[in-house]
């Protein structure tokens, strides 16, 4: 077991122009589940390929524990990796596959066989430790990628998209299973996805990179109730959140013909006349009729049982700006519609026009 | 076109826009080309036949009437193979020239094999100052035409040492076993390094990313991991190199004098010397088949494709 550091830790790929991660400054503490994620390009992979000592380290440092491990090969670092597409052994049974490092380290048959049966007897791999990779379904090969991992009882796992490659249903699952594992082993990992739904479930923290810096790292409260900019307040939450950019006006900001307030010492630090505001859209409320807010036209409602989303569009300023509520499954306006909608004075995230960092301070409630 | 779908559906394609490749692949596969290629196989195969029935007739009948008149004319011998195996010069006989012929041509295929793999997978899976240009160089000296590097080669080989190391010498009798080994070896190399380098490349890296993860050094990458997974590609190359040295004359006619001969060479002796005496070519020509055969029969298992599946989603 052991830590994590990344210290001003920078790639460059050969011939390329701007680092794949630059400057990485990042903390991950010994057992926790760290998530890195980021669309695709934003180098959360590369990140973790340089942990793993697969990517070279061209500036900065990287800690494992207190050992610096920079320089060191990848056999070295006592870390276990599980690949995107699982890059079993084609060659080799499930348990050949799985006792593969510990051979390689010299231990001996018998307690390979053992470690190898009791992580077998984890992931139900137990009756087929005797088949080839090619004899397995996607959920199968992915646990066996799983018990190479766990049999090293290594430092650290390195985790890189391993559930990209299952059906939706069986990504659910194993989420979980994986989550839970990790919390039972206590075992640090570094966890890369794009996907910011499973950053939300599994990380204990996320970090969220964009265009190789580091945009926020917290927990997963904390990147949703209070993103730190506009990327990270737009990738965050399924569906996104509403951004859109208001005018300042007396006591807070314009929406519709409503007002939502926001403190005067936070709109004094912002740049412009115009700040950017985002609204996530169990905030949005349907006006009651007569009421005050913005007008929209509905163009369609998702109904998904209990709850349903309403994708409408406003005139803000003139440009045409798309917006998403939820709105009650049972009780909701019909597509064609127009309605006044009203934002939740309380969870108004502001953000600053020019730089995109946050202005006002976040309201946490835990 | 819509014959075209059906026959694609048939075939268990999944039918959609035709590219050149399923095209070529559609005829290929038709029953015009099916047909045509067992002609060629057939037509191809009669003269082996012939030389195989001729194999097993009298001398005398074979010189006087044809092959196919085996039935008419029936008349089974074993002679031309007893004949053919105390045949042979003053040095050595037939039988002791396909001896040789064995202790050429294994080593003459497990040696640039070795080498070959271990060279493929430094340039597919290492980095180093130069790969590139390295690797084209390699691959041009296939430019080179054998008959070029025949008069250098005699006189390195004359010298009895290879840059100061007494290699040649060290074989003392059997010098010329080494001089043919290592000139087989040396007009292989080129071909053999890039073929295996196509194939180990293809190996998916996440797999090579996990054994070096796993703690496997390049050495233990190569004999545990890429190794096995090149089976089929070492297999196909050394059924090649193995043909090619077996039924070898040139190299051979002038690296293995004497007592080191192998068959080809006393086989083309023979009919030198004894013009009169053909049919004992026949039976020589099986002996010499014999072999390739069996290799390439054991082998063919090995011609397997797909051992890659599993690794990883595809």
């Amino acid at each position: 077991m052991a830590s994590v550091s990344y210290d001003n830790a920078t790639r460059f790929y050969p011939g390329g122009t701007k680092p794949a991660v630059d400057k990485l400054n990042l903390e991950v503490k010994d057992g926790e589940f760290l998530v890195l994620v980021g669309p695709s390009g934003s180098g959360k992979s590369t990140a973790l390929r340089m942990l793993a000592g697969l990517e070279e380290v061209n500036d900065g440092s990287i800690l494992i524990g207190d050992r610096d491990v920079t320089d060191v090969p990848p056999k070295d670092r006592d870390i276990a990796m599980v690949f995107q597409n699982y890059a079993l052994y084609p060659h080799m049974t499930v348990a050949e596959n799985m006792g593969f490092a510990l051979k390689i380290a010299g231990v001996s048959k018998e307690e390979r066989a053992a470690r190898v049966e009791e992580a077998a007897k984890l992931l139900d791999l137990e009756d087929y430790l005797s088949r080839k990779p090619k004899a397995l379904s996607g959920g199968q090969r992915q646990r066996v990628a799983m018990g190479r991992a766990i049999v090293r009882q290594p430092q650290v796992f390195l985790m890189d998209e391993p559930l990209s490659n299952l059906d939706a249903k069986l990504r659910v699952q194993t989420r979980t299973q994986i989550a839970s594992l990790q919390r039972r082993l206590g075992v640090t990992t570094v966890y890369v996805t794009h996907d910011q739904t499973e950053a939300l479930t599994m990380g204990d923290r996320i970090a969220v990179l964009k265009d190789g810096i580091l945009q926020q790292v917290g927990t997963p409260r904390d990147l949703y109730e209070a993103p730190q900019n506009v990327f990270v307040a737009g990738f965050i939450g399924s569906p996104a959140m509403n951004l859109f950019q208001a005018d300042i006006v007396e006591g807070g900001i314009a929406f519709g013909n409503a007002v939502l307030p926001i403190p005067a010492d936070v709109l004094a630090s912002a740049t412009g006349p115009q700040i950017t505001v985002g609204v996530r859209p169990e905030d949005i409320d349907v006006a009651p009729a007569g009421g005050e807010g913005l007008d929209v036209v509905v163009d369609l409602v998702e109904e998904l049982g209990a709850d349903g989303y309403l994708y409408g569009h406003a005139e803000i300023n003139g440009l045409r700006t798309d917006l998403v509520a939820r709105v009650d499954g049972r009780r909701h306006p019909n597509a064609g519609e127009t309605v006044k909608l009203v934002a939740k004075t309380d969870h108004i995230h502001a953000f600053d026009i020019a730089t995109g960092e946050r202005l006002n301070a976040a309201v946490v409630v835990d | 076109m819509s014959t075209a779908t059906e026959t694609a559906a048939a075939a268990g394609v999944i039918p959609g826009p035709e590219t050149p490749t399923r095209r070529v692949k559609r005829r290929l596969t038709s029953r015009t080309a099916t047909i045509a290629a067992l002609l060629i196989a057939i037509l191809w195969t009669v003269p082996t036949l012939g030389l195989l029935v001729s194999s097993f007739r009298p001398p005398q009948e074979v010189v006087s009437t044809g092959w196919w008149t085996i039935f008419s004319n029936v008349g089974f011998t074993l002679d031309n193979y007893t004949n053919v195996l105390a045949a042979g010069n003053s040095q050595l006989t037939m039988a002791q020239a396909f001896i040789n012929s064995i202790a050429i041509t294994i080593p003459a295929t497990v040696i640039p094999l070795v080498i070959a793999a271990l060279a493929a997978y430094a340039f597919a899976w290492m980095d180093f100052k130069g790969k590139d240009a390295l690797f084209i160089g390699v691959f041009a000296l296939q430019i080179v035409p054998i008959q070029m590097a025949l008069v250098p080669l005699l006189q390195l080989f004359a010298r009895g040492e290879i840059f100061g190391v007494p290699v040649i010498a060290a074989f003392g009798d059997g010098a010329g076993y080494a001089q043919v080994w290592i000139a087989h070896s040396i007009f292989a190399l080129p071909l053999a390094i890039f073929l295996l380098h196509n194939f180990i490349s293809e190996i998916p890296a996440d797999v090579i990313e996990a054994a070096r993860v796993d703690g496997a050094s390049h050495g233990q990458i190569f004999f545990r991991i890429v190794l096995p997974l090149t089976m089929p590609a070492l297999a196909s190359f050394g059924i090649f190199q193995f043909l090619w040295v077996w039924n070898d004359l040139l190299v051979s006619l002038i690296f293995a004098d004497g007592t080191v001969a192998p068959m080809t060479k006393l086989l083309a002796e023979i009919t030198g010397s004894r013009g009169q005496d053909w049919p004992l070519l026949t039976a020589g020509a099986f002996l010499s088949i014999l072999v390739p055969l069996i290799v390439f029969f054991a082998l063919q298992r090995y011609f397997v494709r797909g051992l890659l599946a599993g690794s990883t989603k595809g």
